[in-house]
């Protein structure tokens, strides 16, 4: 006789199948969710789904819509994956994405009526300096003083957010934009060059898609890589080995906070072209789903920020053409990592029905 | 200074502060548990937003407290299902139930921006949460109930070998957690406000979770750390209203600064972050480890 309920028992080694199915398994489960309260609502679930998963990429100029959203969600996603291989819980990119905007948009402040080729490269090298910088802190923190970086690093997001917005304003309140809290527009030179006439997709996409590159060379062919992940998987392995564990978690935040840093920079210097208060609909933190959807794999990333970036594009339609707050794209972004987090069970324990008697 | 000045001030902080202790013990006792629920600013949205609706539906006050209360027990408990049951990492799993309610509340509140209502009087939630967080500490400190949801927040396998069923007690926690959040929403958007606006919280959650830390994990030092985050934020405000030409900023992140300070005090002392932050916190339990 077997038993009613399946126990869970925890697998030798990971599932690899379950892998790469779970991510598809959550995405399916929430369109189903997604169409059940479409129907609580009063739509038409076919037509609800269309405006909100179709529609939005249906012309040119949303799919390029659709590589805005995605560029800095999946820089930022990448970054993080450093960290939590490594088991380190930064989940502090959205300051560390702030500090990268302040830092680079304070050079294309400073040089407002310049117009040079170094400009745009300067910018970068700041925003990757400050999101490094305001990534190390909770770095810093953890190696010399033990604390926990969950904590530090999210505190240190509202203590970013606040600086930005102290500095839009106070002193670097556009002079010539009566009392609104934003700086002064960047110079031609400190903006990202287009891709295409007409589009807003910018040459951020090729910087992320080159860091992507990167990353997963690190992953895959170097010891640096090799490290990072022995270290998550058992730290005491990683001690025996000798893997210097202080160096591992400099190097994780650090990166981790420069990508941040960068998609901030390529934010304020792309779509937007100045500095205000709300430069980012939250990417920092839904980077994480990206990066968890996306099962900290390259390949698996820029699907999964293809996917995330429809929900913010689902939901902007959504407010226009279904009279629905455009916050019911967090509905779905919730809901992926719910059932994501829920399905990993099956990647590492499986359900087995023990026998009774 | 007159004497009504300093009397009116304490009234707007007593006022101000309630929901920060409400949301804050809450948080705290889930904490104890071992559990780390990121939530909070969720389950205090949806808190806020169920409340006002079923106010402006029924007219009746209890319901609309008993409907929010209910609101933050079943976000929790999704929250417990998770984290407890499938093994979910906490973090990840909190930060979800953060931005679900972020989106959740602002389509169920829709149609009832601007809807007027009247507002109830504070007094009687600011008197409930002074009470409340020295009943937490009776609760901890002289019961064996509340010996148990310590020992488990520090060493769920011991509190498993003693017998103790750590799954059922964090669920307790988790559960107490949620309604003390939706009720520090629904003191905003009812007694508070009294209004619905989306993301009306505005951060309250994220200050909770600090103060918990910078409380150092004691139910009576979160309500001595609310009433300075929250006397700091009022000060901000009539410093400003007086013309005063300092940036408000500094003092709107002086929580966080502050939190991260204590943070690395009693960090670095090995012994000192033992006596203070539970020892599983973000742990998952499995039984069969």
């Amino acid at each position: 006789m077997n038993n009613l309920f399946p126990s869970i028992v925890s697998r030798s080694q990971s599932s690899g199948l379950m892998n790469f199915f779970v991510p598809i398994i959550s995405i399916v489960l929430t369109l189903i969710t997604g169409s059940i309260i479409f129907i609580l609502l009063g739509f038409d679930p076919a037509y609800a789904l269309y405006t909100f998963f179709i529609s939005p990429i249906s012309s040119t100029y949303g799919i390029s819509e659709l590589f805005v959203k995605a560029t800095p969600l999946a820089l930022i996603a990448i970054g993080l994956s450093y960290c939590f291989k490594n088991n380190i819980y930064n989940i502090g990119a959205e300051g560390q994405l702030t500090m990268g905007a302040i830092f680079g948009g304070g050079i294309a402040i400073l040089f407002h009526d310049t117009n040079a080729f170094w400009l745009l490269p300067l910018m970068i090298f700041a925003g990757a300096i400050g999101g490094a910088l305001w990534g190390l802190i909770p770095a810093i923190l953890k190696t010399k003083f033990n604390t926990n970086e969950i904590l530090t690093s999210l505190m240190l997001v509202y203590v970013a957010l606040f600086i930005l917005d102290y500095l839009v304003v106070g002193p670097w309140k556009d002079p010539f934009g009566y009392s609104f809290p934003k700086s002064r527009p960047f110079s031609e030179s400190g903006r990202m060059p287009l891709l295409f006439d007409g589009l807003r997709v910018h040459f951020g996409l090729i910087i992320t898609l080159f860091l992507i590159f990167v990353s997963w060379f690190i992953f895959s062919k170097t010891i640096f890589g090799f490290q990072l992940k022995v270290s998550g998987y058992s730290p005491k392995a990683a001690r025996y080995a000798g893997f210097n564990q202080t160096t591992l978690v400099f190097f994780a935040f650090a990166v981790c906070g420069a990508f941040a840093g960068i998609a901030g920079l390529a934010e304020v210097s792309g779509p937007i072209g100045l500095l205000y208060r709300d430069i980012s609909p939250n990417y920092g933190f839904t980077a994480i789903i990206v990066a968890f959807l996306g099962r900290l794999h390259p390949i698996g990333i820029i699907f999964a920020s293809l996917v995330i970036a429809l929900t913010y594009l689902g939901a902007e339609d959504a407010q226009l053409f279904l009279q629905i707050p455009s916050a019911v794209g967090f509905i779905f972004q919730g809901l992926v990592l719910f059932y994501l987090l829920g399905a990993e069970l099956l990647i590492n324990y499986k359900l087995t029905y023990k026998k009774l008697l | 200074m007159n004497l009504d000045l300093i009397l009116g001030i304490l009234q707007i902080v007593l006022i101000a502060t309630t929901p920060l202790v409400f949301a804050g013990i809450g948080e705290l006792v889930t904490e104890k548990s071992g559990v780390l629920n990121l939530g909070v600013e969720g389950m205090m949205l949806v808190g806020a937003v169920s409340a006002f609706i079923i106010l402006v539906i029924t007219g009746s006050y209890f319901l609309a407290f008993f409907v929010s209360i209910l609101s933050g027990i079943i976000m929790s408990g999704l929250f417990a299902f998770l984290v407890l049951f499938l093994m979910s990492n906490q973090i990840a799993t909190g930060l979800a139930l953060t931005i679900f309610g972020i989106g959740l509340s602002s389509m169920l509140g829709k149609q009832y921006i601007g809807t007027p209502i009247d507002g109830l009087s504070p007094w009687f939630f600011v008197i409930f949460s002074f009470l409340i967080v020295f009943l937490v500490s009776y609760f901890f400190y002289k019961t064996k109930a509340g010996l148990i949801l310590r020992a488990v927040g520090e060493s769920h396998n011991s509190a498993h070998a003693l017998g103790y069923s750590v799954i059922k007690i964090r669920f307790l926690s988790i559960l107490f957690g949620g309604s003390m959040c939706a009720l520090a929403g629904s003191y905003i958007s009812i007694c508070y406000a009294p209004m619905w606006q989306e993301g009306m919280t505005a951060g309250r959650g994220w200050i909770a979770l600090a103060l918990v830390v910078f409380a150092t994990w004691k139910p009576e030092r979160v309500l001595i750390g609310a009433y300075i985050f929250g006397g700091v934020t009022i000060l901000q405000m009539n410093l400003q209203a007086l013309g005063l030409r300092f940036p408000g900023q500094f003092f709107s992140m002086a929580p966080y600064v502050a939190t991260i300070i204590v943070l690395v005090l009693i960090s670095s002392n090995k012994l000192r972050i033992k006596l203070s932050a539970p020892a599983s916190l973000t742990i998952p339990f499995y039984k069969g480890r």
